[in-house]
């Protein structure tokens, strides 16, 4: 995990002069950049991305607020250790190449990362600028700015190669567990394969996020840019069903990490939850996403309504209420348990949901759903909440106020409450050592399963965290099983 | 991209397609599906494997056109190409040797039933099976039924084939003369709803294979959730099999025209 060497070291000699280039009195006084975005009431009316990125020019200011810190704590704040000083003052020195090149460097997918990581609870919560009581400096938008204008420049840098070891390694699903490990791998020297069940790469990145927060060409490019590199890739193919664990080894693979995901979309067992437009985020956020419903020629329907409640208070159910809106909601609104300081979605998702017009209404519960004489969900029950001591997550916990209870008129109902590990791989391979929550097994530190040739990491292992987690576990699986396997 | 390597015409909406698919065919058993989509744009959906030939690396499928999807899949020719098959999926069918079986298909639900027949029969069972459709035209793959059944018994609702009746009246007529261990049914939702309230009368065990909306087929996405005993379960990977005595078959019917 802790490999130190970079392109961009602290006392490298153009950091030094970078540094008394301003006083740190000068870069303080400059203030944060706001990122640029759409108009709200034209980004409803279509699936463009809304964060439009920093210009050179934002950039380059943005990158000179950074003081180069000798202890940067904004590494400690990031999951795979991103050399964040080295490539940011990559950037104010202008040479966005190399910015690239050092993200590169830890980060497989850094102009998704750019886009999704919650930095405001990661890098930017360690930033020094919250001592002085002001806003952090924007690691993230510079993330995207180096990633983007690599990829805009077509020069894209191919990450040094090692010699090709002809030893075959497998990857169960191609989300970002599954193609940092590839990455990592494959810049080894292993033969490595990903195996994907959808007809499409890039697991949730590409089913799950919407095109407006992340937009499925710069899934793409990263997915083409692994391609560059020798990883192969087998769609509508299922490890556990399609090719068996056995199939596996007796096709030489000497190595297998299963990245297969979050599968399960949970429901919450009240009555009315299979009445017809009560469906998961996951099946909303599919069919527009990965099966183009909505779109001119595209076969795949999907449900509309002119009254969406969305439960839940994460990142998928705000990607599902702005999608809602998009898809012609008039009233799209979050029912959410708890109170908005209770939210596990990220405040950006809270803020543009908000200027998109959607409704929060927070400490309310859903109880039942009811049916017009077609069996279409027309009413939701909701019971009203207050909070309570903190629970085992350390949140205050929602408590029903009794009696408290109202009807709401709907038409539409996404249920985003969470998901749990999919039983496939565990269903398919019995010997594998599985928590009670259906997640795999594994040490932590090399995370191996109970089974020596079988690693694990992402979702199946955490049942539901982030994009850079579950790259995280990609980054240490690979550097563990190379490690094995060159023993 | 498989290639079809087969066609046959059943009757005018229901055709046969050998798809070549060489993983499928090694590892499915009776019960599997798998699930298809034509063109670039197109959807999702869940198709029963009827037969496999491991050798030539193909599996058979039995689509009738019902909507725009199934439709596009029976205008495809041999030669040309499925864009995207998938699986094996679901819970492959429980075989034993229990006695007597009778195995009742409507319509194109008898070709997934033909694998079922077929290994029931070489687990040692008495199979009869009963087929069912509207009209003479519609009955499929009796010739390979009768290969592996001691009886077949075939019911038309105009009565211009077998007996004039439902499939009920055939299934019922087994019952009253004979043992009957268990009852597989795969057919129009309907059907089984009224197969599965014959069979409770007389506690004959009851197995129904559902067809439901699907997306990814995975356990991904929730769209083919049914109620059995009270409980949610997702036909994808809790069955698509169930006991068909505890399947909330209106529900089921009401979600089966939620794109309606």
């Amino acid at each position: 995990m802790s490999e130190q060497i970079t392109s961009a070291p602290r006392d490298a000699q153009w950091r030094e002069e970078l540094r008394k280039k301003y006083t740190a009195k000068e870069r303080t006084a400059i203030a944060r950049v706001k990122m640029p975005e759409l108009d709200p009431a034209y980004r409803v009316t279509c699936n463009e991305e809304v964060n439009q990125g920093l210009n050179a020019e934002q950039a380059v200011v943005e990158a000179s607020r950074c003081m180069d810190c000798p202890d940067p704590q904004c590494m400690k704040g990031c999951p795979v250790s991103i050399n964040i000083p080295g490539f940011i003052k990559n950037i104010e020195r202008g040479d966005f190449h190399a910015a690239a090149v050092v993200l590169k460097e830890t980060s497989a997918l850094p102009a998704v990362c750019g886009r999704v990581c919650p930095q405001e609870k990661q890098c930017e919560s360690k930033c020094l600028y919250h001592k002085m009581k002001k806003e952090p400096v924007a690691i993230g938008y510079l993330e995207r700015f180096a990633a983007d204008t690599e990829r805009e420049s077509g020069n894209t840098a191919v990450p040094a190669m090692a010699e090709p070891k002809n030893v075959k390694v497998a990857v169960v699903g191609s989300g970002p567990a599954g193609l940092s490990f590839a990455g990592d791998m494959a810049k080894r020297g292993y033969d490595v394969t990903v195996f994907e069940a959808l007809h499409e790469i890039g697991g949730v990145l590409k089913y799950g996020i919407p095109e407006f927060r992340l937009p499925n060409a710069v899934v793409e490019v990263e997915i083409d840019g692994l391609r560059n590199m020798g990883v192969k890739f087998e769609k509508d193919c299922i490890v556990g069903k399609t090719l068996s664990y056995d199939n596996l080894h007796e096709m030489g693979f000497k190595g297998v990490f299963v990245a297969s995901g979050a599968g399960l979309p949970r429901f919450m067992n009240i009555p009315g939850e299979n009445l017809n437009g009560v469906m998961s985020s996951n099946e909303y956020l599919t069919r527009v996403n990965l099966m183009g419903a909505g779109r001119p020629d595209w076969d795949t329907p999907v449900l509309r309504g002119k009254r969406v409640a969305v439960i839940g208070g994460g990142n998928t159910a705000m990607d599902s209420v702005r999608t809602a809106r998009r898809m012609g909601a008039e009233v799209a609104m979050i029912v959410y348990r708890r109170s908005e300081d209770e939210m596990p979605a990220r405040v950006e998702e809270v803020k543009h949901a908000k200027e998109e017009g959607v409704e929060f209404m927070t400490l309310h519960n859903p109880i039942e759903y009811r049916a017009d004489e077609n069996g279409r969900v027309n009413m939701m029950v909701v019971q009203q909440m207050e909070l309570g001591e903190p629970d085992e997550s350390g949140r205050r916990s929602p408590v029903a106020i009794e009696g408290a209870i109202k009807e709401i008129p709907v038409d539409l109902v996404i249920v985003s409450v969470g998901v749990s590990p999919n039983p496939l791989i565990p269903n398919a391979i019995p010997e594998l050592e599985v928590s009670r929550r259906g997640t795999i097994v594994i040490n932590e530190e090399t995370m191996q399963s109970s089974l020596g040739d079988l690693y694990a990491g992402g979702d199946i292992v955490r049942g539901g965290a982030t994009v850079i987690l579950a790259m995280g576990d990609g980054r240490r699986a690979a550097a563990a099983m190379a490690e094995a396997l060159e023993k | 991209m498989n290639k079809i390597v087969e066609k046959e015409h059943f009757s005018e909406k229901v055709v046969k397609l050998v798809v070549e698919a060489p993983l499928i065919a090694r590892s499915r058993r009776p019960g599997h599906f798998v699930i298809v989509r034509t063109g670039e744009h197109g959807e999702r959906i869940p198709l029963t494997i009827a037969d496999a030939d491991i050798e030539k690396g193909t599996i058979t499928l039995v689509v009738q056109a019902v909507g725009d999807s199934s439709s596009k899949i029976c205008e495809l020719n041999a030669g040309e190409y499925l864009t995207d098959v998938v699986g094996p999926l679901g819970q492959a069918t429980h075989i034993a040797n229990v006695g007597t079986v009778v195995c009742c298909g409507g319509g194109v639900g008898v070709a997934p039933l033909l694998p079922i027949i077929k290994a029931m029969k070489q687990a040692g069972n008495r199979v009869i099976s009963v087929l069912a459709a509207r009209t003479k035209d519609l009955i499929i793959l009796e010739d390979q039924v009768r290969e592996y059944s001691d009886e077949v018994i075939i019911m038309t609702d105009d009565g211009s084939y077998g007996t004039k009746g439902l499939v009920t009246n055939g299934i019922e007529s087994v019952i009253q003369r004979e043992t009957v261990n268990q009852v597989v049914t795969i057919g129009p939702a309907i059907m089984m709803k009224f197969v599965a309230l014959l069979t409770k009368k007389y506690e004959i065990p009851t197995v129904c294979s559902l067809n439901t909306i699907m997306v990814d087929g995975t356990g991904m996405c929730g769209a083919c959730r049914i109620t059995v005993d009270g409980k949610t379960k997702f036909v994808c990977i809790d069955g698509p099999e169930f006991d068909a005595h505890k399947v909330n078959f209106d529900e089921m019917l009401m979600r089966l025209r939620s794109y309606n």
